[in-house]
C-alpha cells in the first residue's frame, strides 16, 4: 500500500496534526506498512455479513428530559490555557468559516 | 439568451424545546451567562459519555410524523467528524446511515391558491454546537461558549422541487407552521431556533439536468432567504451568460450588503469521515411508541386549512388562520355564527382593534363566545353593523358581554317600520332637490337620503330596513 | 518461614487483619505507601502519588469507623492504584501524554466513586502507554514503566504501571483498562492476576477513551479471589453510560471453587500458531493438563477467522481513536502550542502534544475512514468483526470456557520493539479477539519461563465472569505458582 508525501499531507490536514515536512517520508513508509498489513482483510469474504458496530444489545438506554446541575463557571473554565469573563479564548474565528451549522 | 430555471432544496435546522439537552442534563435555556449550562459531556471533557434524551427523541418523532416522514424501526447516531472551536468533541453527534424517519412531504399554498407540494428527504437528530463571541475579548481573539453546545436540533432535508426564491419562502413559513403546531419548538429564526440552508443551482428552463450546487448559509429571517436567494439566482445568472462556470461552493449572505460572498476555501473539502457513534447503541422504535406519539399530534395545518375553506372561507382567510395557531383556535370558538361572517369579525375588527392597542388574542378581554354572542346581535337585527363594532369598542377597551352593552347604552337598533316611515318622509321632503337627482338617474343620490335617514335617527336604524322604505316612498 | 510483610499480601488477607483488630487500615496503608516510595524510583509504575498523610488521614477515618461500628464496604481503609487514564476530580489525569499535562477533571470516573463507595483508598495513579496505545508502557510521555521481574524488560502495556505495582508489592490492587490486551497482557508479563471484563459489565464513564467499542475497566491483583472482589465493587449499569449493560451484577465470590468437573473447556488451536513462543506454548499445554486434572473436559477447537483479528483491530481502533482523540485541541484543557491563527494553533497543539506512536494511529484511523477507502478499510473491518464474533458463539455452544496464551511472549527487552509497530502489535495477537467480541477474558500465571512469568487466558461467553473466575480459582489453587513474586535481589527489597 503505498502512501504519497501528499496523503499524509492531506490526512494531517483532515485530523488536524502539524507534521514537519522532513517527516512526511517517514510517516508515509510507516503508514504504509501497516496498511499493507491489513490488506489481508481483503482475502476475507464478507459478503452478506453485516458490519459489527457494537457488540452489546440494542442500546434502549435513553434519560429522562431532566436538568441537572451543570459545572459553576469558573470551574468550567478551570483547565483552560486561555479564558476570559467565562469564555475560552481562541485565535479569532473568521465569521461562516465553520464546517458546522451555523 | 437562455432562460434558466433555479433549482432549489432547503435544509433547515430547528431547535427541540427540551429542558434539558441532547446527550446531557444541563439546561438548554437560552441566556445565560456563558459557559453555566455545561458538564463534562457537552464540554467534551476526556472520559464523558452521551447518553440520549427521550423527550428529543419524541420530539424528533412528532415533527416527522407531521411531515408524513416514515419513522425508522431501528435508528442509530454517527459521528460527524470535523474540527471548529465551538464543536469541542471535534465531532458533531448525528445521524447519516440510519436518521429517525425518511419520506414525507409538505403542501405550500401560495397566495394565488395554487399548491406547491415539496417531497422531504429526511429528517434526523443532532447536537447543536456552542458559538464563538467576538465582543468583549481582547483583539484578535474570539471566545467561545457551550451554553448551546448540546442542544438537541432535527434536521430536514427537502428535495429540491422548488424554483423560485418567493417559494423558498412560502416553503420555510410552511414548514415553520408545521413545526409550530407540533410543539416541538419556538421555531424563531431571528433568535436562531428555526436554521435554514439552501442548495442553489441554476438549469436551462425546460431541461432536468442538474447545475453546480452552491449553497448558501446565514439567512436569518424569512425575508432574508428570498433575498439571499434572489441575489444568488441574478449572480448565477449572469455568471452563466458571461460563459463563466459555477464553482461548486459554500457561500454566506451578508444581510447588510445584500450579497453571498464565498466562505470556505477548497483545500477544507468537506470529508467529514462519518462512522457509527459507538458511545451510543441502536435506537429501537416500537411501533406502538410512535402510534403513541402520532396519536398526540394536534390537528395539523394542512387540515385545519381544509376544513376552513369547506366552511365557506377563502383561502387566503383560512392561511391567516392557520399560521396563527392562537388566532385560529379563537376563531374556532366563535361558534354558531357563519364562517365567512366570523372571520371578518376576528381578523379584521377584533385583531385592529387588539393591534391598535398593543394587545394579542391570546390576552382579549373578549371571549370568543362574548364576540359570537356580539355577531349574532348584528346579524338578528337587533344593532347595526356600526352599532356592533361601537359595541366591540367597548368589549375590548372595558370588558363585558355585548347583551349587557347594547342595553346599558340603549343601542337597541330601530326596526320598527311605522316609527322610520315618518323619519324617511321628512328626510325625502327636505332633500327635495336630491330626490329629483336621484329620478334624473344619479344612483348617488340614494346613498345619500340613506346617511340622512341614519343621522337622523342617530345611526339606529336598521340599515336594511331604511333602504326598502326608501325606495318604496321613491318609487312610489 | 516468617510472617508476610503486609505489602506482600492480597487484599483479602489484608481485609482480615482490619477486620479482626490485628491490624489498622493506616498501618496497612503506610506499608504500602512506604514501600511505594522505596521501590518506584526503579519501576516507575507511578505517574502521581498522594500525599502520605492525606492517604494515611482517610485510612484512619476508616479505622475509627471500624471502631465505631458503623457498617463498612468490602475494600474498606485497602490502599489502590488507579491507571491515569481514569478521571478522578481535582486530581491530575494525564493520560501519559503531554496533552493533558496538567488537567485535573472536574469529575471522578464511575469505577472511582464506586471503588470509594466500597472504601477504598486510592494510593496513586499508574503509567501507561499514551492514551492507552502500546503493549509495553514505552509510549508513556513521562518515561517508560519496568518490569519487577527484571528491570531490563518491559511490564507489557498499556496498563504496565498498574501491574508492575501490584507485582512489585506497591499496592494490593489496581484497575486498568483493556482495549487489544491492555490490562490481560501486562497481568501476564508481570506474573499477577488481570480481568478484562464482558464489554459493557464495567462502566467507561470518565474512561478517557480510545477505541469505544473495545474499552473496557478492569482489576489487577495478586490473585482470583482479589479480582472478583474488586469486580463486583466496580461492575453494574450505569445510567451515565449508555454502553453499560442492564444485567444484574452477581455474587463473584461464589466462583470461588476448586473443583471444576462438568466444566467443559476448549482450546482454540489459531491462538497457539505462529508467533507462540514455544515455551509459552508449553507452559500453557501444561496448565491446560491441570484443568483437565481438576475435573474438566478439555477439548481442541477452532475459530477460523480469528486469524484476521490483528488486521481488524488495527483498522476498528485506530479509526475510533481518531475521533476520540479531535478533541484535544487545546481549548478547554491542556496546553496549547503558538500559532496566528486557530487551524494552525490547533495542529500544532495536536502535532506537539501527541507522542510518534498517538500520532500514527491517529493518521492511520483517520486515512480508514476517509472518503473513498471507509468500505475498503472500516466497513470490511467490521464485518470481519461479525465473522469473529460468529466463531466465538459457535464455539461457546460446545464449550463453557475457552483457554489460550495471553501474551505470545514472555517480557521483551526494553526498546526491542518500541521503533517497529508491527512487532509491537504482534504483542496483542492472542488478546485482542476477546475485544473484539466484547468477551470476558482473564489472565491467570500459569508459570515461569527463564524466570519470566507466562500468562493462561480464559476466555468466557458474554456476561461469563463467573465461569472464567471459577476456572482461574481453581488453576491458581492447583498451580504451583500461587505466591510467586519477584525476586527480591532485582528491586533491592
Amino acid at each position: 500500500m503505498a502512501i504519497s508525501a501528499a496523503d499524509v499531507r492531506h490526512v494531517a490536514a483532515l485530523c488536524r496534526l502539524a507534521i514537519p515536512r522532513e517527516q512526511e517520508e517517514a510517516v508515509a513508509e510507516s503508514l504504509g506498512r501497516i496498511l499493507e498489513h491489513v490488506q489481508r482483510l481483503q482475502t476475507c469474504d464478507v459478503e452478506g455479513v453485516p458490519p459489527t458496530s457494537h457488540v452489546g444489545e440494542l442500546g434502549d438506554t435513553l434519560r429522562d428530559d431532566e436538568v441537572c446541575p451543570s459545572l459553576p463557571q469558573e470551574v468550567a473554565v478551570a483547565n483552560a490555557a486561555a479564558a476570559r469573563g467565562g469564555l475560552f479564548l481562541v485565535p479569532r474565528v473568521v465569521d461562516g468559516a465553520g464546517a458546522g451549522q451555523g | 439568451m437562455t432562460d434558466f430555471e433555479p433549482v432549489i432544496g432547503l435544509e433547515v435546522h430547528v431547535e427541540l424545546r427540551t429542558r434539558s439537552k441532547m446527550f446531557c442534563g444541563c439546561s438548554a435555556d437560552f441566556g445565560a451567562p456563558p459557559n453555566t449550562h455545561v458538564c463534562p459531556v457537552c464540554l467534551g471533557l476526556p472520559g464523558a459519555l452521551p447518553v440520549v434524551n427521550r423527550q428529543a427523541v419524541v420530539y424528533a418523532m412528532r415533527a416527522a410524523l407531521a411531515l408524513h416522514g416514515e419513522v425508522a424501526e431501528e435508528t442509530r447516531f454517527d459521528r460527524k467528524n470535523y474540527h471548529y472551536p465551538d464543536l469541542p468533541k471535534g465531532y458533531q453527534i448525528s445521524q447519516y446511515q440510519h436518521p429517525i424517519s425518511t419520506g414525507g412531504h409538505l403542501d405550500v399554498h401560495r397566495p394565488d391558491g395554487s399548491v406547491l407540494p415539496v417531497r422531504i428527504r429526511r429528517l434526523h437528530m443532532e447536537e447543536d454546537t456552542g458559538k464563538s463571541l467576538h465582543e468583549g475579548v481582547p483583539a484578535g481573539q474570539s471566545g467561545v461558549d457551550f451554553n448551546r453546545c448540546g442542544v438537541p436540533l432535527i434536521e430536514i432535508v427537502m428535495e429540491a422541487d422548488v424554483h423560485s426564491p418567493e417559494d423558498a419562502r412560502l416553503t420555510l413559513q410552511t414548514l415553520r407552521t408545521i413545526i409550530l403546531y407540533t410543539g416541538v419548538s419556538d421555531v424563531r429564526m431571528e433568535e436562531g431556533s428555526l436554521r435554514c440552508d439552501a442548495n442553489v443551482s441554476l438549469r436551462p428552463a425546460g431541461t432536468t439536468a442538474f447545475g453546480t450546487l452552491v449553497e448558501v448559509k446565514n439567512m436569518n429571517s424569512f425575508r432574508s432567504v428570498q433575498r439571499a436567494l434572489e441575489y444568488e439566482v441574478r449572480r448565477q445568472t449572469a455568471a452563466l451568460e458571461a460563459g463563466e462556470r459555477i464553482a461548486r461552493e459554500t457561500r454566506h449572505w451578508d444581510e447588510r450588503r445584500g450579497i453571498t460572498f464565498s466562505s470556505r476555501s477548497k483545500e477544507e473539502a468537506d470529508d467529514y469521515r462519518y462512522f457509527p457513534e459507538p458511545d451510543l447503541g441502536a435506537l429501537r422504535i416500537e411501533r406502538a411508541w410512535a402510534a403513541a406519539v402520532s396519536a398526540t399530534l394536534p390537528e395539523l395545518p394542512e387540515v385545519r386549512h381544509g376544513r376552513y375553506v369547506a366552511a365557506g372561507l377563502t383561502a387566503y382567510d383560512a392561511g391567516v388562520l392557520v399560521e396563527d395557531p392562537p388566532l385560529g383556535d379563537y376563531f374556532d370558538r366563535v361558534s354558531g355564527v357563519a364562517a365567512r361572517t366570523a372571520c371578518s369579525w376576528v381578523t379584521v375588527e377584533l385583531l385592529g382593534r387588539l393591534n391598535a392597542r398593543g394587545e394579542s388574542i391570546g390576552d382579549t378581554r373578549v371571549s370568543p363566545e362574548w364576540l359570537a354572542d356580539l355577531v349574532r346581535l348584528v346579524e338578528a337585527g337587533t344593532i347595526s353593523a356600526k352599532q356592533g363594532k361601537d359595541v366591540l369598542d367597548v368589549m375590548v377597551a372595558e370588558g363585558g358581554a355585548p347583551e349587557a352593552i347594547v342595553r346599558a347604552r340603549g343601542l337597541t337598533q330601530i326596526s320598527d317600520e311605522g316609527a322610520l316611515s315618518g323619519t324617511v318622509r321628512e328626510v325625502l321632503a327636505a332633500n327635495a332637490a336630491v330626490v329629483s337627482d336621484f329620478r334624473a338617474g344619479k344612483d348617488k343620490a340614494f346613498g345619500f337620503l340613506v346617511g340622512q335617514v341614519m343621522k337622523a335617527t342617530r345611526g339606529q336604524a336598521n340599515p336594511a330596513l331604511v333602504n326598502s322604505l326608501l325606495r318604496k316612498e321613491l318609487e312610489s | 518461614m516468617s510472617q508476610p510483610q503486609l505489602w506482600e499480601m492480597p487484599l483479602h488477607a489484608l481485609h482480615r487483619l482490619l477486620a479482626s483488630g490485628a491490624a489498622r487500615a493506616e498501618e496497612v496503608c503506610a506499608a504500602f505507601w512506604d514501600r511505594a516510595a522505596e521501590q518506584d524510583p526503579h519501576l516507575h509504575a507511578f505517574l502521581s502519588v498522594r500525599p502520605r498523610e492525606e492517604v494515611l488521614a482517610e485510612a484512619a477515618a476508616v479505622d475509627r469507623a471500624r471502631a465505631a461500628g458503623t457498617a463498612l464496604g468490602p475494600l474498606a481503609g485497602l490502599p489502590v492504584a488507579l491507571k491515569d487514564n481514569l478521571s478522578t476530580a481535582g486530581w491530575e489525569t494525564t493520560c501519559a501524554s503531554r496533552i493533558l499535562r496538567g488537567y485535573r477533571p472536574p469529575y471522578d470516573a464511575t469505577v472511582v466513586s464506586r471503588l470509594r463507595q466500597a472504601g477504598a483508598i486510592f494510593l496513586g495513579k499508574t503509567n501507561l502507554d499514551e492514551f492507552a496505545m502500546g503493549s509495553s508502557t514505552e509510549h508513556s510521555a513521562f518515561g517508560p514503566t519496568r518490569n519487577p521481574w527484571d528491570l531490563g524488560r518491559v511490564p507489557g502495556g498499556s496498563s504496565g504501571g498498574s501491574a508492575a505495582a501490584v507485582a512489585a508489592g506497591l499496592c494490593p490492587a489496581a484497575l486498568g483498562s483493556d482495549t487489544g490486551g491492555s490490562i490481560r497482557q501486562p497481568a501476564a508479563l508481570c506474573g499477577v492476576v488481570g480481568l478484562k471484563p464482558t464489554y459493557g459489565r464495567v462502566s467507561r464513564y470518565g474512561l478517557v477513551a480510545f477505541a469505544s467499542s473495545l474499552d473496557q475497566i478492569g482489576p489487577f491483583a495478586l490473585d482470583v479471589a482479589d479480582v472478583a472482589t474488586l469486580l463486583g465493587a466496580i461492575a453494574g449499569p450505569d445510567p451515565s453510560d449508555a454502553t453499560s449493560a442492564r444485567v444484574a451484577v452477581p455474587d463473584y465470590s461464589e466462583a470461588l471453587q476448586s473443583d471444576l468437573s462438568g466444566l467443559r473447556i476448549g482450546a482454540p488451536r489459531e491462538l497457539f500458531g505462529e508467533g507462540v513462543d514455544e515455551d509459552v506454548r508449553a507452559s500453557v499445554a501444561a496448565a491446560i493438563d491441570l484443568l483437565g486434572e481438576l475435573g474438566a473436559s478439555v477439548g481442541e477447537c477452532s475459530l477460523p477467522h480469528v486469524g484476521y483479528s490483528l488486521d481488524v483491530y488495527y483498522v476498528i481502533a485506530p479509526a475510533e481513536a481518531s475521533s476520540n482523540l479531535a478533541r484535544y485541541d487545546g481549548v478547554r484543557y491542556g496546553p496549547r502550542a503558538a500559532g496566528d491563527d486557530y487551524v494552525s494553533q490547533f495542529a500544532a497543539t495536536r502535532g506537539e502534544g501527541f507522542g510518534a506512536e498517538v500520532r500514527r494511529r491517529i493518521m492511520l484511523g483517520t486515512y480508514a475512514l476517509s472518503a473513498g477507502y471507509y468500505d475498503a478499510y472500516y466497513d470490511r473491518a467490521q464485518r470481519v468483526r461479525t465473522l469473529i464474533r460468529r466463531d466465538f458463539a459457535e464455539a461457546f455452544e460446545r464449550f463453557d470456557a475457552l483457554v489460550a496464551p495471553t501474551s505470545p511472549t514472555v517480557a521483551f527487552p526494553l526498546g526491542s520493539r518500541v521503533e517497529d509497530p508491527l512487532a509491537m502489535y504482534a504483542s496483542d495477537i492472542c488478546s485482542v479477539p476477546a475485544n473484539l467480541a466484547g468477551l470476558p477474558a482473564l489472565s491467570v500465571p500459569c508459570g515461569l519461563s527463564n524466570g519470566l512469568p507466562v500468562g493462561l487466558q480464559i476466555i468466557g461467553p458474554a456476561f461469563g465472569e463467573m465461569t472464567i473466575l471459577r476456572v482461574g480459582a481453581a488453576f491458581e489453587q492447583a498451580s504451583d505458582f500461587q505466591g510467586k513474586r519477584p525476586p527480591m535481589a532485582v528491586l533491592g527489597g
